[in-house]
């Protein structure tokens, strides 16, 4: 498999092709269009048998897909921002309804004021439905993340999104190695629908129709209890991806990488600074320049990047993070009136028993440039802000 | 690592020629990163786009403040924008004009900005007013920091859908640029 260099957006189509699913629909929007154009241009081209479903919104879209995977087929669509909150209704019935649906997310902000840059406030907006939420820092993990997401999805009846940074992945070029076609066909293997859940024309029944109190808590009950299984599942399928596709060793994920986090820097950092995303590239280059200098001699600091956050890695967080006393959690989204979303979720899992300052930083919504100088700011005044939210103009 | 900066107006190929610096220093057999700061490009407005070249993986994600090199391939942003800003004393400036770098009013030393009239190579031999891939000879030129042949094959890869005749034409543009 050699490397290339490609815009993001053309890595991932390129990698869906390779997954070979039966059926693609999306609708366009900035910042997904180029993935969706390129999936249409190979299916033109004849490099591709999927059936295309151009759809007339995203709620069709993602309907469309919704009843393929139903009746058993491997299927994707992507979206971005209104695209996705348009979808949302339909988003939780896929969860609902079991259905090992691929999405992958272009993060975008959300109107109003309209923005077509990224954040992370649309994948926020639906983290409860139910799916799996992946996190990409760059091409490569994008791409593994991909094949992880069908593998996963397919293995657990449940639905998985890849999140993308819009522009700042989906629309750059940097070098990048697609996984071959028979070595996906090897580890994704057929798509096994689950027998019990399918639609069949042929021996009609309805599926998700209608639950009574008596039940309706204990169906979404284990709904939670399946999607908390892939904390499990994940890091063994992370370490089988690499042991097939990483033959050139650049590939390779880096250490202390374990598919559902990765932390970065030294063991015995004081402060972390917790990210999601393509912030961490930028945000390993800023721990790397500050513990070169005499603070962060001192005070060295270390990342953590969350690359699975729905389900959320709670034990794989608390080990990773040792006895550090400091955490810095940097995110580009927030729930209006309380705080950022991986702020909250890191708290909820912290133990009481455990002394931690934890500051948040809200940066990069809508766009705005988060530079490495940002970031060396925030390790510093992480201390003085425990339990503060800051947004970082 | 080397950064590098390029500017010009929505629907002058900014981003392509940015793309087109990552490519061919990839070719070179280098990192590189080339990412667009504006993803839409409204025609007219001034855009900027972003390369990085490395002999170790590129990682940062934050737009370029210091860079190596500016490219500027319109020169009345030179009016309009701030075009040296987080230059340093070794920043070249490749800025696509007529007029010699002595006649540039940019706080930067003169033996730092080269000028190339890349419009006036672009419409004589190209047939039209679409410099990106022109200028681009002159910056190969004068930072070494992709190779002629790398960069005629980038543009031979990226035009590959356009067809024999434009791209031989901007070929032939990028190396008419490349001896000035």
């Amino acid at each position: 498999m050699p490397k290339q260099i490609l815009e993001g957006s053309r890595a991932v189509a390129l990698t869906i092709k390779n997954i070979k699913p039966a059926v693609v629909s999306a609708y366009p929007i900035t910042p997904q269009t180029h993935i969706v154009e390129d999936l249409a241009k190979f299916k033109s081209d004849g490099e591709a048998d999927y059936e295309y479903v151009r759809a007339e919104s995203e709620f069709a879209a993602a309907s469309i897909v919704a009843g393929a995977s139903a009746a058993g087929a491997r299927v994707y669509t992507a979206t971005s921002s209104q695209g996705l909150l348009l979808m949302a209704e339909v988003v939780y019935n896929i969860a609902g309804l079991r259905l090992p649906v691929v999405m992958t997310c272009a993060n975008r902000g959300v109107s109003a004021p309209i923005t077509i840059w990224n954040d992370h406030q649309d994948a926020m907006a639906v983290r409860d439905a139910g799916w799996i939420m992946l996190f990409a820092e760059n091409h490569q993990e994008a791409v593994a993340q991909h094949v992880l997401a069908y593998k996963l999805a397919e293995q657990t009846h449940l639905p998985a999104m890849v999140n993308m940074d819009g522009f700042v992945l989906t629309h750059s070029y940097e070098p990048v190695v697609i996984p071959d076609e028979k070595l996906v066909r090897r580890f994704l293997g057929e798509t096994r629908p689950a027998q019990d859940n399918l639609l069949d024309p042929a021996a009609p029944k309805t599926s998700g129709a209608f639950a009574a109190p008596t039940h309706y808590l204990e169906i979404r009950q284990a709904l939670n209890d399946d999607l908390e299984k892939c904390l499990a599942l994940l890091p063994g399928l992370a370490a089988d991806y690499a042991k097939l596709f990483n033959a050139p060793r650049a590939a390779a994920p880096a250490a202390g990488d374990n598919g559902l986090l990765e932390y970065y820097g030294p063991r015995a950092a004081k402060t972390v600074i917790a990210v999601m995303g393509s912030l961490a590239g930028t945000a390993k280059d800023a721990v790397d320049e500050y513990n070169r200098g005499s603070a962060g001699k001192k005070n060295p600091a270390a990342v953590l990047k969350i690359k699975c956050y729905r389900p959320f890695p709670r034990a794989a967080l608390l080990k990773a993070l040792g006895r550090i006393r400091c955490l810095a959690v940097v995110e580009k989204a927030v729930s209006l009136g309380s705080a950022g979303p991986l702020a909250l979720d890191i708290m909820s899992a912290w133990p009481s028993q455990r002394p931690l300052i934890i500051a948040d930083f809200i940066v990069g919504l809508g766009g705005r440039d988060v530079t490495q100088e940002k970031l060396i700011n925030i390790i510093k005044q992480a201390p003085k802000n425990n339990r503060q939210v800051k947004f970082i103009s | 690592m080397k950064q590098i900066r390029l500017h010009g107006r929505g629907g002058q190929g900014v981003v392509t020629a940015a793309e087109l610096i990552a490519i061919a220093a990839f070719l070179d057999g280098r990192e590189a990163q080339a990412f667009p700061s504006f993803g839409v490009e409204r025609t007219g407005a001034p855009i900027e786009a972003f390369a990085r070249i490395s002999d170790t993986p590129i990682r940062t994600r934050e737009h370029v403040y210091q860079p190596d090199v500016i490219i500027v391939q319109d020169a009345t942003l030179l009016d309009a924008v701030d075009i040296a800003h987080g230059a340093h004393k070794n920043t070249l400036v490749i800025i696509n004009t007529a007029k010699p770098p002595a006649a540039i009013k940019l706080p930067v030393p003169e033996k730092n900005i080269f000028t190339v009239d890349a419009t006036k190579i672009a419409l004589e031999i190209i047939g039209k007013n679409l410099m990106n891939t022109v200028i681009l000879g002159a910056f190969a030129k004068a930072t070494g920091l992709v190779s002629l042949a790398a960069l005629k094959k980038a543009v031979m890869e990226k035009f590959s859908d356009k067809g024999p005749e434009i791209t031989d034409k901007n070929l032939k543009a990028i190396e008419q640029a490349f001896k000035l």
